[in-house]
């Protein structure tokens, strides 16, 4: 079976304010929606299981109650039953990566999957980490930043993208992925899925009931604005632009 | 003292190291990395450069670089351990974390203390200032944020390791690695980047050109990429790389937030676009509303006339 991990940051393109007591940012009553780099785990899962290299489909999502909203459109796109991981209304910004990969590595140990799909980085605290301390847990292989999946006997062939191009690494199952944007093009759910998705089972645990300590090692210390960039002129010609450059010494006059 | 898990760049990651104070060590793995470690040894600041060369740590898989470095820091008990923020060190230092049981700290852009640094969240829309507690801090260090370590002057000892590594679950097969006679990306002092505008990957011809004339690398926005018109490392952006060049010459390019996290640093931007109201100009200090297929060719042909 396979499990992926859905996350709920603020939806792209949401513009995004610093509270006032600098100490995060206005989540309260802006949109959230799947983190997209988790929509490629998932469709990739979805995948896996259609071409049957996997039987069953388990999403899991590790936050407040309306994080649940994620688990239905992995449902909805094709995962059988999910698995929300809750904490309080408020306390999601505390909860890091390393207490969700704690969680996770627990989750591993009840539902034994063959292979677990995360998203690479959520765009919110843009942390990428997940995948790779969860697979140092468990002390299973990873496969981060993957573009392509191939499965034969047992084994995963991953394409990723590194610094300088792409790479190709070997993995046996049991394994760790982190999904990287250009794995697939991730599904749109269907009304007829969304529907069907009603009544696939979300089982409701605390991390409590795992016995996993989400404590935060990281204290936030203040969160600010970043410097803002005033917008220049504009030239009418390209003649200009050259003679601009040339003024700031990018070209040789 | 911290320890720095080298890859060839990372002066800048030296320069973050230097500011925690106390010695800094160094490390480099792989299949055949004598001479990584040689120059390493070179860069002013680093005391004791590690040289783990093994065949079972080709391609730097993470499962057996993990392994040495684990044995590297049982014997040194390093405070802080910091690799470069690029995919390389981002693979490898939560592994390690996680068998620390630490919370990495990911892509800091400042050293406020030894156990207090700075970092962008929201793609780069808000400034994070985060305190550690853990015994044994470990960071990656976005490059553009630091300046480069000079490259001579130094002369660290080398001491070559070999640690035993036992990894049967994953294998490297190969690279498949852009080759270019361009500066590297993350680095260069000029970059042109293309975006959707540019249509197909045989138009990015005329930014290679250009690119040429000017001593520049050649980036991309996520759509081109996307769309297949250049290979994936030539990302910029959120989720692809972080440039600071003292020109950023964007042709094509709306400006959605993403892309701007990956180049708003740079000293100079200049955006080309035919559509007068893409948010790209919002932030370009010389910004030219034009069609980039007459534009870049006159660029090319004034720069030509010189």
């Amino acid at each position: 079976s396979s499990g992926i991990n859905a996350e709920w940051p603020l939806r792209p393109g949401v513009k995004v304010r610093v509270r006032p007591d600098q100490l995060g940012v206005v989540t309260d009553g802006v949109k959230h929606s799947m983190n997209p780099f988790d929509e490629n785990a998932v469709e990739e899962a979805v995948r896996m299981k259609q071409k049957k290299i996997v039987k069953e489909i388990i999403a899991v999502s590790c936050g407040p109650t309306q994080s649940q909203e994620t688990i239905r459109t992995a449902l909805a796109m094709g995962a059988d039953r999910g698995i929300h991981v809750e904490v309080p209304k408020g306390t999601e910004a505390d909860l890091q990566p390393l207490a969700v990969a704690k969680i996770f590595a627990k989750l591993i140990e009840k539902e034994q999957p063959d292979v677990v799909i995360l998203g690479k980085q959520a765009i919110d605290d843009d942390a990428n980490q997940t995948t790779q301390l969860l697979a140092g847990l468990v002390d299973w292989p990873q496969g981060t930043m993957a573009s392509a999946l191939e499965h034969s006997d047992g084994q995963l062939k991953i394409t990723r993208e590194i610094d300088g191009g792409l790479e190709d690494i070997k993995v046996k199952l049991p394994a760790i992925i982190s999904a990287d944007l250009r794995l697939n093009e991730p599904r749109y759910a269907t009304l007829p899925n969304i529907m069907k998705a009603k009544k696939k089972k979300i089982e409701k645990l605390s991390p409590g009931d795992l016995g996993v300590d989400i404590a935060p090692r990281l204290t936030v210390k203040k969160v600010v604005d970043p410097p803002v960039r005033q917008a220049g002129d504009k030239v009418p010609d390209v003649a200009t632009l050259l003679d601009k450059l040339k003024e700031k010494g990018h070209i040789k006059a | 003292s911290s320890g720095i898990n080298a890859e060839w760049p990372l002066r800048p990651g030296v320069t973050a190291a230097t500011k925690l104070g106390g010695s800094v060590h160094a490390i480099v793995a792989g299949d055949s990395c004598v001479e990584a470690g040689n120059n390493t040894a070179k860069i002013p600041g680093i005391e004791k450069v590690f040289v783990a060369e093994s065949p079972a740590l080709k391609g730097q898989i993470a499962e057996s670089v993990v392994q040495v470095l684990l044995d590297i820091q049982s014997k040194n008990n390093y405070t802080h351990i910091l690799a470069n923020g690029t995919v390389f060190g981002k693979n490898i230092l939560p592994r390690m974390g996680a068998k620390l049981d630490v919370a990495p700290i990911s892509d800091i852009i400042g050293v406020e203390s030894d156990s207090t640094f700075v970092r962008t969240i929201y793609a780069g829309n808000a400034i994070q200032t985060v305190e550690s507690s853990d015994p044994v801090k470990l960071i990656t260090v976005r490059g553009t944020a630091f300046e480069a370590s000079p490259a001579d002057g130094g002369s660290a000892a080398t001491e070559n390791v070999s640690s035993d590594i036992n990894n049967d679950k994953s294998e490297y097969i190969e690279a498949k690695l852009s080759k270019s006679d361009r500066p590297e990306l993350a680095s260069a002092n000029i970059v042109i980047s293309g975006g959707r505008g540019l249509k197909n990957g045989e138009n990015f011809e005329m930014l290679y050109e250009l690119a040429d004339k000017m001593g520049a690398a050649v980036g991309a926005s996520r759509a081109a990429v996307d769309a297949g018109y250049v290979p994936s490392d030539l990302q910029v952006g959120q989720t692809g790389k972080m440039v600071a060049p003292d020109l950023y010459i964007a042709v094509g390019i709306s400006g959605a937030i993403q892309h701007l996290a990956g180049m708003k640093d740079s000293k100079t931007i200049v955006a080309i676009n035919k559509d007068a109201e893409a948010p790209i100009f919002q932030v370009s200090d010389i910004g030219l509303v034009d069609d980039l297929f007459k534009a870049v060719p006159e660029m090319i042909a004034g720069i030509e006339q010189q």
